[in-house]
């Protein structure tokens, strides 16, 4: 039988004085395979036109659509109401800025990730346009790119005890990006200079291992492997020196 | 009234927009981008198969060059591109390839020895070369000669685009994201700069720039079901379309990827097809040999969803509440390929239809998917008719895909054409000044704030969803992979009346913020408009040639519509107007595409009679100087030693 579900969603227009955060509640009736992106959308166009969310691709590739669905945080595009109970309830994600509604800032604090550990390949090879390229064994190729799959949706930050507090907390995404450039042989930062970026305590060693954002990720990332992977190269640095 | 100056501002910061400001950034230019969504978000990051450009490391690709790579793309395009920038595309592609290596994407390498892979449907085991160990390898995508297609797993828009962007990060280049671009300010034939909405609180200001750049990608949501990105309404061509003086061209040419899911209209790569994947019918038969049996599967994607379209009007479709569809099968590529080659394509059928590829088939229909039109630029990537401003990627006609493009070769456009069009935007940026004219900034934002104030402070009117569903159901009805005079006309007029309707719309919220709703009203109107065109330059063009499809003219008629349809609208409340210009030079001459029966009209005008006139035509229609002379990149007839290899 068809079910009515009740959306309950989390309302504040951070544009408005003293707008007053509350939750409003939406019924709309489920139809086959239905996903939180389209009841968004139809609770926005029949009900809420001023409901503010995020969503692009729509897909699961982009990762702007991450929030709080029944406490968990996940992708709104790629969860089946028929996967919810008929109360369906919609948080956006904390940790970042509030833009309003659903809507929050992982952009910029993404930026600021990516400044802050220096986030490309340092090289001071240039790039000649006539040479071949680097080789690279195809493994090795494989291997970075289960890394760079992170689609920065924010999810494993959101769901991150010692992200909630610790603010400068890097968090999985952030230990992740760094393992992705540690594993690359084109980025020539040394083992000390990895040490210093991320053998802190808003690094590596903040990380208490309850790995609530290995459990989350969207993409399955190898969080668990990749901080290990981090933490083994980091325990051989200082005897080195 | 904020106003916010640079040298360059780029308006769209996925692959193309970023390379672009890239480029400009290195020769010294203040760039800032703006983009409706975080970088990282942008459609770009969606792409999934990858990228062509002929390396030639694969042992499938051996013997590659970008003359072979230049002849599958203008045949592709169905003689409708310009040939020089195809070239200039085809020649630049190995080294962006190279050069996204040195930035740090993690191409897929050779593997040197033995490997078993599928080719029209057959296994086979092919030996990858020693020598070739390590380096880009490649995959086979439609209707090319050679295996071409650079890739990271089936995530390759991904990996290119956040190495961009880390690149964008180091050089300090700032993106002030959720923000969009309204309206071009513009007087007397110079772009001066955008007008620009703020998504975040509503905000408007305004962006001076002594050049401005559009990147914004595609209008694939006009059609409703499309494998585009919900921001991908057109906001880009619709800047240009509302100078009045710039034109849009081949708005008809629209490509239908023949494998959007259903339901929900995600895109699965073509790449699944290139790695042996295989259509099936109603009856688990594989029909596409039976109308292609030299490329089968393969062949270039406007062949590939006509043949599937036709054949599901032969009663053979699979029929399902959210209609009629085809099955792909990827069963026989196994587990191990099916998690890592084409990840992201057995996660997107788990998780969105419940379907497992590797025990299920894949329900499919062709499903739009981009636009070969856009707006039309020079060479140099400068637009028609007003200076100062570019356009690349998706959202231009640069025209390198003519009317149909071939898969790999827009993502790799992006980089490639930026890397190329950046630079003569740094170049044409150094020589600028800048005017700052605020009182024509002011001008400007103040139509955008009476626009807006009407929009939700008329008492009653149109409701801007109900609009947008009506567009796209014309769209999907009468202006899709066959075309007729009737449908167009019908949809033509229903267009030219949603136009006028979106004069009066009703925003029912007029909260402060961000005002989805808003945003929408804001762009209905291009919306509509660009619609339009695509059904009014569908109706006019007579003739059957790539993805434009006409059922009462099957044939390509080079005699009279070798040319490319460019669209102004001068007058904001009457009516477009439509001309044409030659194609660009002509080195390959017009010829049989190699699919299905040979429908032609030859040109009567000799090619060099053609050619002669290109340089003067393309003036009187308002191609701007190019840096170099028309033609100085169109070395000729080199192909004349490679057709045998691509027969």
């Amino acid at each position: 039988m068809e079910r009515t579900l009740k959306f309950k969603i989390f309302r504040y227009n951070p544009n408005i004085e003293n707008d007053k955060p509350r939750v409003e509640t939406f019924k709309i009736n489920e139809t086959p395979r239905l996903n939180v992106f389209t009841a968004l959308n139809r609770i926005r166009e029949e009900q809420a036109p001023d409901l503010m969310f995020d969503f692009v691709c729509r897909a699961g590739i982009c990762g702007s659509c991450a929030m709080m669905i029944n406490g968990r945080p996940t992708l709104g595009c790629r969860t089946l109401t028929s996967d919810l109970p008929e109360n369906i309830e919609l948080y956006p994600l904390p940790f970042f800025k509030m833009l309003g509604d659903l809507s929050v800032d992982t952009g910029i604090w993404f930026r600021g990730i990516s400044e802050q550990l220096e986030s490309w390949v340092h090289t001071q090879k240039e790039f000649d346009p006539e040479a071949q390229e680097e080789r690279m064994d195809n493994a090795l190729a494989n291997k970075i790119y289960e890394s760079e799959r992170c689609i920065e949706c924010g999810c494993c930050l959101a769901g991150c005890a010692t992200a909630q507090a610790y603010p400068n907390f890097l968090g999985a995404a952030g230990l992740n990006r760094i393992g992705r450039f540690i594993m690359d042989p084109r980025d020539q930062r040394t083992d000390e200079e990895w040490f210093e970026l991320v053998s802190t305590d808003e690094g590596v060693f903040g990380c208490i291992g309850m790995m609530a954002c290995d459990d989350v990720c969207p993409k399955e990332l190898p969080l668990l492997e990749v901080f290990s992977y981090i933490r083994r190269k980091m325990s051989t640095v200082p005897l080195k020196r | 009234m904020r106003v916010i100056t640079s040298d360059v501002l780029v308006i769209g910061a996925g692959l193309a927009g970023e390379r672009a400001a890239i480029a400009c950034a290195k020769e010294e230019q203040e760039v800032i981008i703006l983009s409706l969504v975080p970088p990282r978000r942008s459609h770009s990051s969606a792409a999934q198969g990858g990228m062509q450009a002929s390396l030639g490391n694969s042992i499938k690709g051996k013997g590659d060059n970008p003359t072979i790579h230049w002849l599958d793309t203008v045949k592709g395009s169905d003689w409708g591109a310009d040939q020089e920038v195809a070239r200039i595309f085809a020649d630049n592609a190995p080294i962006a390839m190279r050069e996204m290596a040195h930035f740090g994407v993690p191409w897929n390498t050779v593997e040197a020895g033995p490997r078993d892979v599928y080719i029209k449907g057959k296994k086979a085991t092919i030996v990858e070369e020693k020598e070739k160990e390590g380096l880009i390898t490649a995959r086979a995508f439609g209707g090319t000669a050679k295996w071409r297609t650079c890739y990271t797993s089936d995530g390759t828009g991904h990996t290119v685009l956040y190495t961009m962007d880390n690149l964008v990060v180091q050089l300090g280049i700032p993106v002030h994201d959720r923000m969009e671009a309204l309206q071009l300010i513009h007087a007397d034939g110079r772009c001066y700069g955008a007008v620009v909405r703020s998504l975040r609180d509503g905000e408007i200001i305004t962006y001076l720039a002594k050049s401005t750049v559009i990147a914004t990608g595609g209008y694939g949501r006009i059609y409703g079901e499309s494998t585009n990105a919900v921001i991908n309404e057109g906001t880009g061509s619709w800047l240009a379309l509302q100078t009045g003086v710039v034109p849009l061209a081949n708005m008809e040419a629209v490509q239908f990827h023949p494998t959007g899911i259903v339901p929900t209209d995600i895109l699965v790569t073509e790449g699944c097809r290139g790695d042996g994947g295989i259509l099936l019918d109603v009856d688990e038969y594989r029909f596409m040999p039976d109308y292609e049996p030299d490329k089968q599967e393969l062949a270039s994607r406007d062949v590939v969803s006509r043949r599937m379209k036709e054949h599901m009007l032969k009663g053979k479709g699979v029929k399902s509440p959210y209609g009629e569809h085809l099955w792909m099968d990827l069963r026989h590529l196994g587990k191990e390929h099916l998690t890592t080659e084409l990840r992201e394509v057995h996660d997107i059928c788990m998780y969105f239809i419940g379907v497992n590829p590797i025990t299920d088939l894949i329900p499919v229909r062709p499903t739009q998917h981009y636009s070969m039109g856009g707006i039309r630029v020079n060479k140099d990537g400068h637009a028609y008719n007003l200076e100062g401003l570019f356009a690349l990627g998706e959202v231009a006609c640069w025209d390198m895909h003519g009317f149909n493009r071939l898969g790999g070769n827009s993502l790799a456009e992006t980089v490639v054409g930026g890397m190329i069009i950046g630079k003569k935007v740094a170049e044409y940026t150094k020589k600028a000044s800048l005017k700052t004219d605020k009182t024509l900034a002011e001008q400007f934002a103040k139509k955008e704030q009476d626009k807006t104030a009407l929009l939700l402070n008329t008492p009653e009117g149109e409701n801007v969803y109900k609009l947008r569903d009506e567009i796209s159901a014309i769209l999907i009805k009468d202006v899709h992979i066959f075309r007729t005079e009737e449908g167009l006309t019908r949809a033509t007029d229903g267009l030219l009346d949603i136009v006028k309707r979106t004069k009066n719309v009703k925003v029912q919220s007029s909260a402060p913020g961000m005002n989805p709703e808003l945003s929408t009203a804001l762009r209905i109107e291009g919306m509509a408009k660009q619609a339009y065109l695509i059904a009014k330059g569908g109706l006019d063009r007579t003739e059957s040639r790539g993805a434009h499809s006409r059922e009462d003219y099957p044939k390509r008629d080079d005699n009279k519509w070798l040319n490319r349809t460019l669209a102004r609208w001068p007058d904001p409340d009457g009516e477009p107007v439509f001309t044409y210009e030659p194609v660009g030079l002509l080195d390959l001459p017009p010829g049989y595409r190699g699919y299905g029966d040979d429908l032609r009209e030859d040109m009567k005008m000799s090619i060099e009679d053609y050619n002669k006139k290109i340089p003067g035509e393309q003036k009187q229609h308002g191609r701007l100087e190019t840096s170099e002379p028309i033609g100085t990149k169109l070395p000729k007839e080199m192909w004349k030693s490679e057709v045998k290899e691509t027969k």
